[in-house]
């Protein structure tokens, strides 16, 4: 709910003091037990503060991490080494870090789909789903270059295969490659200067872009399931006679169900952490426990899971600038959803079957697409179709298949809404579980 | 000295007039900063031309050399792989290493090297620069019943020939890299540094 800003008057003298000189109290009260958002939030509402969880832990265990970790290519595989083996509970900092990469990524996937299921991207809350895009790729850069710090093989070359898509760019692409490696290599040079994007630019970056990406939501008003502005709607509640009747201040209500879901959700990665560290080679692969060797590529280069989907893209085109082209267009491309979107009706709930349908497909070709990109189309094709199955020919096909539909998902969603062809079910006045 | 009313052209001129120059300033900073990322003189120096021994490479066999931080591969081809070359042109991209930003002049010719049985090239794929393994013998591959020798690459299974020549139909764009090289005896070669009077 917009915020009006609220006026504290601290009884307690000295922060009556402070608040007439820095209103710190009433920026803090606007923003949670006065700031008012809708009352039928679901589970899918629990990822926006779940990544922000992950993000302090990130920071704190990263900041402790920093304090044993010695960047450089000599140095840096044995650190990791000592932390996990001599320094006290520092294989627990070292996984609860490591495992929060990829939980993030996870809360972010969801968040993300949240938003395109209520249709949150759309007027007025477009600048919103910017702002989490660049948080989104500002957290691409941030696990990339923390992938690369513990210099095992998978680091490296991760690294080479990630740095060389520059050179795809026309003219300067050899030049700007050897300027990012600051090598003809990945080498020491490019190690210390991802150190230092990692653990000092990048994330004051994203520290930024959350508190851009909070006040921008604050200021519209944070959408719901049904996709209705309680702003618009009929005012009055327990809260006060000016209040939207469909609201509930942040805090108390939704802080107390975002700890619930925080327990929850703590709970899964304190498993993972203790007993599945590496998720099997998905959270950290097992080349990567194999010091960096310009020499020797491991058996299969593939990036973390989390990349998967994008690199598929890449590796479906059988040319490199077109494929680095393509891949980053799947990106970009979902800057563009609130514009490719020319639908009024914002949540799924009351939305055309091709919107649901198109919803659903865009969900598969994600997964599909980070299959083919963590190599199980190619570990599972001789299973199913034979030893003497041509692996390639059908990985591609598979791939491009589903390449295919996410791309047809953008345009599709544009043509039907663009031509009127999606038939939309009435948006009911209210939230449909006020009481 | 006062001057009561207000010139909106003249405020306009010297405010745009401060901002260009400001913008020169910061782009200037940012030169320094921009170049810290260049390779270092210690890099370059690392980069120097090494001297490989190739006196003890039996036939057929290949041997890395590290230049630059990169693989190079030196192959002592066989008079059968050599001979192979000829009946691929037609499933290659580029049969006659007519890009001629994949090897020095010199090296332009049918089996892409000074000598035939010495090939020279970086071990890096032209598609994502993983390092190709060496597949040498001419028996069928599980990635390709007709192989005929040469180099595969595990990451995105693009193939090269053994004249490191690259096959249609894969990632890779470009042929396997020549460096510039040259031969100091018949059994020593310098890899980052041409012929003398090759350009």
């Amino acid at each position: 709910m917009a915020t009006a800003p609220v006026r504290i008057q601290p009884k307690n003298r000295v922060l009556a003091w402070i608040e007439e000189r820095l209103p710190i109290l009433s920026f803090l009260s606007t923003h949670t037990s006065e700031y008012y958002a809708p009352k039928n939030f679901n589970l899918w509402y629990y990822f926006g503060s779940l990544a922000m969880l992950v993000l302090v832990n990130q920071i704190v265990t990263g900041i402790f991490l920093t304090m044993f970790y010695k960047p450089g290519a000599d140095t840096a595989f044995a650190s990791v080494e000592y932390i996990m083996r001599d320094v006290d509970w520092g294989w627990l900092i070292r996984y609860m870090h490591e495992v929060g990469a990829s939980m993030f990524f996870i809360v972010v996937y969801l968040h993300m789909f949240r938003g395109l299921m209520y249709g949150s991207y759309k007027k007025p809350r477009e600048l919103i789903w910017i702002l989490g895009m660049l948080i989104f790729l500002a957290l691409m850069a941030e696990a990339f270059m923390g992938y690369v710090l513990p210099w095992g093989n998978m680091s490296f070359w991760g690294a080479k295969v990630i740095i060389s898509l520059f050179g795809a760019v026309p003219w300067i692409g050899d030049a700007l490659v050897q300027w990012i490696m600051g090598d003809y290599n990945p080498a020491d040079a490019t190690l210390n200067r991802f150190f230092s994007l990692h653990v000092i630019a990048l994330p004051l970056v994203l520290l930024l872009l959350v508190v851009l990406h909070l006040a921008a939501l604050h200021e519209v008003g944070s959408n719901n399931p049904d996709g209705v502005e309680i702003k618009k709607g009929p005012k009055g509640s327990r809260f006060g006679a000016d209040k939207p009747a469909d609201g509930i201040p942040f805090h108390p209500y939704y802080t107390v169900k975002d700890l619930f879901g925080v327990g929850f959700f703590l709970v899964i990665c304190a498993f993972i952490i203790f007993f599945q560290p590496t998720l099997g080679g998905w959270f950290l692969e097992h080349d990567n426990f194999i010091p960096a060797n310009s020499l020797v590529t491991p058996a299969e280069i593939k990036p973390v899971w989390y990349f998967t989907p994008f690199y598929a893209m890449l590796r479906m085109i059988p040319a490199k600038l077109p494929g680095v082209i393509i891949m980053f267009v799947g990106i970009a491309a979902l800057f563009l959803v609130p514009w490719l979107d020319r639908g009024h009706v914002k949540s799924v709930r009351y939305r055309g079957l091709g919107y649901k349908i198109g919803l659903g497909l865009f969900a598969a070709s994600f997964v599909m697409l980070g299959a083919v990109g963590a190599g199980l189309t190619s570990e599972y094709i001789p299973a199913w179709f034979g030893p003497t199955a041509d692996v390639t020919t059908i990985e591609n096909a598979f791939g491009r298949f589903w390449l295919i539909v996410y791309f047809a998902c953008f345009v599709g969603l544009w043509a039907y809404t663009y031509f009127g062809w999606e038939k939309t079910k009435p948006v009911p006045e209210r939230v449909t579980t006020h009481d | 000295m006062a001057n009561e009313v207000v010139d909106p052209g003249r405020r306009r001129f010297l405010t745009a007039t401060t901002s260009v120059v400001g913008a020169v300033g910061v782009a200037c900073a940012a030169v320094p900063f921009i170049k810290s990322w260049e390779p270092s003189a210690r890099a370059k120096a690392a980069g120097a031309p090494v001297m490989a021994d190739i006196g003890k490479i039996e036939l057929g066999q290949l041997v890395k050399f590290k230049w630059r931080g990169m693989p190079v591969f030196v192959v002592n081809r066989s008079p059968q792989q050599i001979a192979t070359l000829p009946s691929l042109d037609g499933r290659l991209k580029d049969p006659n290493s007519d890009n001629t930003d994949q090897q020095p002049a010199y090296a332009k010719n049918e089996v892409r090297s000074i000598k035939p049985e010495w090939l020279v090239v970086v071990g890096i794929c032209t598609h994502l620069g993983c390092v190709p393994e060496y597949f040498g013998e001419v028996k069928a591959e599980p990635f390709d019943p007709n192989w005929k020798g040469g180099f595969f690459c595990p990451c995105h299974k693009s193939r090269y020939d053994m004249a490191g020549r690259v096959f249609d139909g894969v990632p890779a764009p470009a042929n396997l890299q020549v460096p510039p090289y040259h031969f100091v005896t018949d059994t020593l070669v310098q890899i980052g540094v041409n012929p003398q009077g090759a350009a």
